[in-house]
């Protein structure tokens, strides 16, 4: 088999349809995963600054669990165990975006964490003494001063996650990964299907990752730096 | 021992004390302020001042003893006839008559200077903008920056900023205001224009005035009262002829010496 390396353009042509069509799925699951990151990141990141120690450290220990877990891990549990433990049954799609999404806001809890901790406590302490309420010391005060330098990192985690999208495949959802698995494995052919998926990754992520460094360029001019 | 014993005080420390892990910072402190009266809070560095302002402020909570404001318990309230932690929505209601000038202005540096002065009102007690945009202009006019407030706090000059943080602290009409070495932060030739500003505020008289200060002459000219604060205790107090002129105690003689010399 090793020996047939020469490409099979028929196959490919057979193929590229499914694949392109996957790409909408890849694509509708990349960003759909990515909002419930930003918004579970940005809970996580406020819930361990609360008041109530409890909770701080609740949160504190869900991020560290979910981080020493695979992903994979996660995704099957989801996938595979809820259905049975909880009567709980998920099209493959919604059990990636909760995975990848919940996962992912471990990591951008900590992006947040970050900018929250930049914001100088004087700002809380100004916020207090104006009698502004911790909500609103939040969301009017801290979040418009630490999100904004935080959006090129962000951007990173977007095209991070949209690669991480192929895992999905192992609970069956029918992104380009699993088009290329489905096709190779019928055809014993894998090479044109996953050269065309690494293909496709590189094309939308290295622009998008150009993209994000200018971002970032511009954010550091506009700030002075 | 002063002659507004028949008037309600606004402000009551009683036997305050305040402890950061095993250090005791505040001794037990028992402080009364009067309404529209102007305190000067005097001492070396360490005494205890800021520690003093900000447990009115709410920016941290005393160990022990009891603070009251208007006449009701900051920090406590009375369940049964006992003692309890007051919950945040009674610290919330009396904070309302609470206001503090910081040492380091603490703009919100993502908003105008209208938005600095006008946002609280708005917010916090659900005035129409317009109400506060006209209040919030009266202020700017009040410390004379009318002209600077659609700029941002990066665009202002250190005396300017602290200006600001004034203005934005009277347009909630606070009953007591602490202002903690305001002037501290600032180049020397920027301490006149902040000063000026709060002694314009002290003439009009309405509100009760905490000034920590390290200025002698500022608090010889304003306050009503002064208060020599060493090791976490009020060491001597007075009217400031008398703390200036007439020092008993040998800790505060020193003290004002040790600033004589310097300036
Ligand atoms: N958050 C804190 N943690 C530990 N020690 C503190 C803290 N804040 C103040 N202190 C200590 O409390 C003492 C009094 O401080 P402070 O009230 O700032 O004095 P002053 O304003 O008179 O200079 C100082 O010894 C200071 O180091
Ligand atoms: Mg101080």
């Amino acid at each position: 088999m090793w020996n047939r390396l020469d490409w099979d353009w028929d196959y490919t042509m057979q193929f590229l349809p499914h694949m392109f069509s996957a790409l909408k799925v890849t694509i509708a699951v990349t960003f759909a995963s990515f909002a419930v990151a930003l918004i579970g990141g940005l809970l996580l990141a406020m819930l361990r600054r609360a008041r109530y120690k409890g909770i701080a450290y609740l949160a504190g220990a869900f991020v560290e669990f979910i981080r020493s877990t695979p992903l994979i891990v996660q995704a099957f549990f989801i996938f595979y165990v809820f259905p049975i433990s909880f009567n709980l049954v998920l099209s493959p799609f919604t059990a990636g975006v909760i995975a990848l999404g919940i996962h992912y806001s471990t990591y951008l809890s900590e992006v947040y964490r970050s900018g929250i901790d930049a914001v100088d406590k004087g700002q809380w302490e100004a916020a207090k003494a104006l009698n502004f309420s911790r909500m609103q010391t939040w969301m009017r005060i801290i979040l418009p001063q630490a999100i904004p330098p935080l959006i090129p990192v962000l951007g990173n985690y977007l095209i991070v996650m949209f690669k991480e999208t192929p895992i999905l495949s192992a609970i069956t959802l029918m992104e380009i990964m699993g088009v290329a698995k489905q096709f190779g494995s019928a055809s014993w052919r894998f090479l044109e299907p996953v050269t065309m998926v690494g293909l496709l990754f590189l094309l939308l992520s290295y622009p998008s990752s150009l993209l994000v460094r200018y971002a970032e360029t511009r954010l550091n001019r506009q700030r002075g730096s | 021992m002063n002659m507004r014993s028949d008037e309600k005080p606004i402000v009551r420390y009683r036997n305050i004390r305040k402890s950061y892990g095993d250090l005791e910072v505040i001794k037990g402190i028992d402080l009364d302020i009067f309404p529209a009266e102007k305190i000067a809070v005097i001492g070396p560095s360490g005494s205890g001042k800021t520690t003093l302002g900000r447990m009115l402020m709410t920016l941290e909570e005393p160990s022990s003893g009891t603070i009251e404001v208007d006449g009701e318990l900051l920090w406590h309230k009375k369940v049964n006839g006992k003692l309890v932690r007051a919950d945040e929505k009674h610290l919330h209601k009396i904070r309302g008559k609470i206001g503090m000038v910081f040492q380091h202005f603490n703009l919100f540096p993502h908003m105008t200077i209208l938005r600095n002065v006008t946002e609280a009102p708005v917010r916090v007690k659900g005035m129409s903008r317009k109400e506060a945009e006209k209040i919030g202009m009266e202020m700017l006019d009040k410390v004379g920056l009318i002209d600077k407030k659609d700029n941002y706090p990066s665009q202002l000059s250190g005396g300017q900023k602290q200006r600001v943080a004034i203005a934005r602290a009277l347009v909630m009409d606070p009953k007591v205001m602490v202002f903690d070495e305001v002037t501290s932060a600032l180049d020397p030739e920027l301490v006149g224009e902040v000063l000026n500003v709060i002694k314009e505020i002290a003439r009009e008289g309405k509100m009760a005035m905490m000034l920590i200060t390290h200025e002698m002459d500022f608090a010889r000219e304003v306050a009503d009262r002064v208060i020599f604060t060493a090791d976490g205790r009020i060491v001597e107090e007075g009217p400031p002829e008398q703390i200036f002129e007439h020092p008993k105690s040998e800790r505060l003689q020193n003290f004002l010496s040790r600033f004589m010399a310097k300036v």
